[in-house]
């Protein structure tokens, strides 16, 4: 299991500045998973790690206020 | 539901940033036209003032009138929450410090004499003056960067019961009836400006129409311009800039169809030329909004898509706007004395060190023990 960050229920930019920190530290074929609760989080923290070199796999689960969203993201 | 997802990625993309930007741009300087104050075609800062003092909170006769666009901006993100299944219900991350956020956030624009959406407009009419304010707001976002970068945090919100996200929309409603009642209390409320900038306004159903669209096409694309700003400065993303860049073309332009451009600084519509607090102002409002986590549009389209706490933030902008003119430090056409300034300058002090305390103190630990769940 790679690492977590459960970032629900922080307020922009948080999500951007923990996922970012996270993505400097890793290296080349590593992943860690994002936990967020809001679309804006979950394409604010895609568009970032897009821009840092990464690969970003996006899966939903639950619905309405219940929508939570785990990105995988892997350096590429 | 093929066409929502292909909507869903358009607005993702830079082309829809700048679509939207333009957008806005475009609308802002038509609603100018259709009767909206000089370089006020979209000012959430000026237009939640007017609403405090239609509702009597503050008793300035000139800044009366309950704006639709605020209400508009507020239902069109709502629209597009429910159809996009973005509506969350949350709240509890706290409140009360965004309040006086959003308080202070409003007393710094008001000095200045608009919101950062404004600063855009008077920009692209030719006010020079709006440069000092840009300086400003990218000054006071800087500064809120520094204290984002060094741990600030307001916390977690937490999911809630939809009644509270739905605050904001039904005050919004009860606004509208108002608006379209229109009526008289012994007391004189609801006031409507009779002379000033709050006798002049579009006609309330083309400006309720342009401001639903324009929140619909800002909660798809979470267009912000503090977050612009921070963005830049933070992370050299520039995505939310083009959008903002986008919105300053789209004025431009359409003032200069309109014949609406009028280049310089002295004369300029409800402007002053004091450059100090132009750009005071505005280091007070960015510094707050970066705080806040978003500019004062921002805020409503969040309480539009059920951001309780977003919610709390607008009501203390619209106390903060009470505040500002009944203790008189509002921008007027400063003397040339300082000591003739009233109180604009101690409430930006005020207002700053109240920023400088909560961005050292509320520090949470996001990178905590049991955030970080290892394998």
């Amino acid at each position: 299991m790679p690492d977590l960050l459960d970032l629900r229920g922080l307020s922009c930019p948080q999500p951007v500045v923990e996922s970012r920190n996270m993505i400097k530290k890793i290296s080349s074929g590593d992943s860690f998973h994002v936990l967020v609760d809001t679309g804006t989080s979950r394409d604010n923290v895609k568009r970032i790690a897009v821009k840092e070199g990464c690969d970003v796999a996006i899966e939903e689960g639950g619905s309405g206020g219940e929508q939570e969203f785990l990105l995988i993201i892997t350096m590429r | 539901m093929n066409v929502l997802k292909k909507l869903k990625g358009f607005f993702a993309t830079r082309y829809g940033i700048i679509f939207v930007g333009l957008s806005i741009g475009i609308f802002a300087s038509l609603l100018q036209k259709l009767g909206n104050p000089g370089n006020m075609g979209i000012c959430v800062a000026c237009f939640e003032r007017d609403i405090a003092g239609a509702l009597g909170f503050h008793r300035a006769a000139p800044v009366q009138y309950i704006r639709p666009e605020i209400i508009g901006f507020v239902f069109g993100a709502l629209l597009a929450a429910l159809i996009f299944k973005e509506f969350k219900p949350r709240a509890g991350s706290a409140p009360v410090i965004r309040f006086m956020l959003g308080f202070f956030a409003m007393v710094g624009a008001l000095v200045f004499l608009g919101c950062p959406w404004r600063a855009i407009i008077r920009l692209g009419g030719g006010d020079g003056n709006a440069i000092f304010g840009i300086l400003g707001l990218v000054f006071g976002v800087g500064i809120g960067t520094y204290f984002i970068r060094n741990g600030y945090s307001l916390g977690r919100n937490h999911k809630s019961h939809s009644a509270v996200g739905s605050v904001l929309p039904l005050v919004m409603l009860g606004l509208l009836l108002l608006l379209i009642i229109k009526p008289v209390l012994s007391s004189g409320a609801v006031f409507f400006s009779k002379e000033g900038p709050g006798s002049m306004h579009a006609g309330i159903l083309i400006a309720i129409i342009i401001a639903i669209v324009i929140g619909f096409l800002a909660q798809r694309t979470r267009f912000c311009t503090m977050g612009a700003v921070r963005d830049v400065l933070m992370i050299n993303d520039w995505h939310l800039m083009t959008g903002v860049l986008s919105m300053l073309v789209g004025v431009f332009i359409m003032n200069a169809i309109f014949g609406q451009l009028n280049f310089g600084f002295v004369g300029q519509p409800v402007a002053h030329t004091n450059q100090l607090l132009n750009f005071g102002g505005m280091v007070l409002s960015g510094l707050s909004f970066a705080l806040a986590g978003g500019c004062p549009g921002r805020q409503l389209f969040l309480s539009g898509e059920g951001d309780g706490d977003a919610a709390v933030f607008v009501f203390g902008m619209i106390v903060g706007a009470a505040f500002a003119h009944n203790f008189t430090t509002a921008g007027t056409p400063y003397p040339d004395n300082p000591a003739n300034w009233g109180w604009g300058p101690a409430a930006i002090i005020a207002g700053l060190i109240f920023c400088a305390v909560i961005g050292f103190t509320m520090k949470e630990r996001v990178f905590g023990e049991g955030v970080v769940q290892h394998a």
